[in-house]
């Protein structure tokens, strides 16, 4: 068992590993995301997963709607109603909303889309540093790869479903007609093999980036400094802290908004954190129970 | 917003068009409140059951025998139909793991239904009397623990409403299983028996509605699912049967029949409780609101630390 909490470099020594690779990861700068979907399609070919179903939401180009058991990557389309005057001083490449040819002048608002900002995001598992999903599988089917990522064994999950609820992220669920329990792996075996993984090779504008966990947190702060440098202060990095919640992700983003407005909590933690006063609690309230029924035994009267 | 101010609360908050962030658990209902209800019935009436052979009390102890073995038997039945693969019920003692309360769990739950077992079948059949009582005795020592680490299950999850009622669950459940088991030996035992029966319900009632109180209303906003919606409905019910179980109790002292009912109405209660609570974790995983105001005030509170004062 390793370390629950806090920050841990290495967690794949933690883990038990004695000679590892580095540990491998992504970074998704959303910031230069064009919503094409690209990864979702790409992941979802390599790693065979079913369809699951053509909903239209109708709340707006985003029709996969969440990750889950058959969605590995998830596009997040954020249409806000902003004031044209403050918006982004720097052209991010976000495609119009209009007709095209009926924009008008172009130098009224930089990318085109009349008081509305766009923000896109390919989410994706965030390979916690403690990852909730793991330390909670009582089955040990997930488990942590020699790259640092976190990966179910489909040959071992029973379907018991504790990973689901205990992901501070709400990213990993039960397959419906399967039983057991499915996320993404950030391609372990393409990894074996030396390759990137789908969705960042899939990716036209390198929004999505893969590479050692170290080098990719150097690249966002250089990235981050860039951003802030050309007045967009709104850019954040989320999940590259290794003293937060849940140690850190190994895949972490820089987004353009708070976090909960693309559907990710603002400061997650990991619940096994907290295992220990659980179990105390727990403990207390079955000496409690044993109290209770010996001293109810002990009375003398029958009745 | 200050962080000394319990009421303190972020009202606006933004999200995803609106959509859960967390997954809504996909634990099946009944099968797992009711294991959760089984699982405390089972494990205070070993402890009911020891009690009464050690004190003579053989038909009481006869029927806590029997509820230990047969909740188990059946908890157990309603765990392994949950599962998305049934048939890998094994794969649950693969391996053990002190930060999974579901693993921790799965071994206790197991010795509980072989010595649970064993300790009725000898009851029963008065066959392997010292094997019997063995068993009878294991089971007692497993029993209070396999009450309450089902708390420590939803608690370990990242539900807010369960992960922010872990200090209080346990005794919920705890006391929630005792009223269950009293209950049923004062529903079941000879009436000349049921006293302690009378009483391990009457303190499992207390101990749950002093426990149920803090979580749903001393938990801010934590406590809200707890009080609307399906999960308010079950909790009110469940206060209801409580308080009767309590009056009919205090009549019951003169009146067969009263105590007859009011172990009806502990085992009724305890049973609500279980649905009453897992509905509200289910509530407040659907709603955003759970995850990102408690998370937003707690950065707040962070960022108020951490700045230097009058700044």
């Amino acid at each position: 068992m390793g370390r629950l909490w806090g920050r841990l470099d290495d967690p794949t020594s933690d883990a038990g590993y004695d000679q590892h690779p580095p540990r491998m990861g992504f970074f998704t700068d959303t910031s230069v995301c064009i919503g094409c979907k690209a990864c979702e399609v790409a992941c979802k070919e390599w790693n065979e997963i079913p369809d699951d179903g053509y909903v239209l939401t109708g709340m707006s180009y985003d029709n996969t709607q969440e990750l889950g058991a058959d969605t590995w990557r998830h596009v997040a389309f954020v249409e806000k109603p902003v004031d044209v005057s403050v918006s982004s001083p720097v052209d991010l490449g976000m495609p119009g909303s209009g007709p095209p040819g009926t924009g008008g002048d172009p130098a009224s608002d930089e990318s085109g889309s009349d008081g509305v900002r766009w923000l896109m995001s390919s989410d994706v598992c965030k390979h916690c540093t403690h990852a909730a999903c793991l330390d909670v599988c009582p089955t040990g089917s997930l488990f942590r790869t020699e790259y640092g990522t976190v990966v179910v064994q489909t040959d071992i999950c029973n379907g018991c479903g504790y990973c689901v609820p205990a992901c501070p992220y709400g990213v990993i669920d039960l397959r419906e007609d399967d039983g057991r329990a499915f996320k993404c792996t950030l391609c372990y075996d393409r990894l074996k093999e030396g390759q990137t993984p789908a969705c960042a090779q899939a990716c036209p504008t390198e929004s999505i980036q893969f590479g050692e966990l170290d080098e990719l947190r150097e690249r966002a702060d250089r990235r981050l400094e860039e951003l802030h440098g050309k007045g967009v202060d709104a850019a954040r990095l989320y999940g590259r802290d290794p003293e937060d919640g849940v140690g850190g992700d190994g895949a972490f983003f820089l987004l353009l908004d708070e976090p909960e407005v693309y559907g990710l909590p603002p400061d997650p933690v990991v619940t096994t954190r907290d295992i220990g006063s659980i179990w105390r609690s727990v403990g207390a309230a079955a000496a409690t129970v044993a109290a209770l029924g010996i001293a109810a035994c002990a009375g003398r009267g029958r009745r | 917003m200050s962080p000394r101010d319990p009421d303190a609360r972020v009202e606006e908050f933004e999200s995803y068009y609106g959509r859960q962030i967390l997954k809504t658990p996909t634990w099946k209902s009944p099968d797992v409140p009711l294991y959760f209800f089984l699982g405390g019935l089972a494990g205070a009436s070993a402890v009911l059951a020891e009690g009464a052979a050690l004190t003579g009390r053989p038909g009481l102890e006869r029927v806590a025998r029997v509820a230990a073995a047969g909740g188990a038997a059946a908890g157990t039945a309603a765990l392994v139909h949950d599962l998305g693969r049934p048939e890998r019920f094994l794969n649950m003692l693969r391996v053990v793991k002190p930060t999974s309360p579901l693993s921790v769990g799965s071994f206790i739950l197991t010795p509980f239904s072989a010595c649970a077992a064993v300790a009725a079948a000898s009851r029963v059949t008065g066959r392997f009397r010292r094997i019997g009582r063995l068993g009878g005795v294991g089971a007692a020592a497993l029993g209070p623990p396999l009450a309450t680490y089902t708390a420590g299950l939803i608690a370990g999850t990242a539900i807010p409403a369960w992960h922010e009622a872990r200090r209080e669950l346990p005794f919920v459940f705890g006391g929630s299983g005792a009223a269950a088991a009293g209950g049923l030996g004062m529903l079941c035992a000879p009436y000349d028996e049921t006293g302690p029966a009378l009483r391990l319900a009457v303190a499992g009632a207390v101990l749950e509605t002093v426990a149920t109180e803090v979580v749903t209303r001393r938990l801010g906003i934590h406590s809200e699912p707890y009080r609307t919606g399906r999960a308010g409905r079950l909790m009110k019910a469940q206060r209801r049967l409580t308080d009767a179980g309590l009056v009919l109790s205090a009549l019951g002292v003169k009146s067969r029949l009263a105590r007859r009912l009011a172990g009806a109405a502990f085992v009724a209660d305890s049973l609500v409780t279980r649905f009453g609570v897992f509905e509200a974790g289910k509530e407040s995983a659907r709603d955003p609101k759970y995850v990102v105001v408690p998370q937003r005030e707690r950065l707040a509170r962070r960022t108020a630390e951490q700045s230097p004062a009058g700044v």
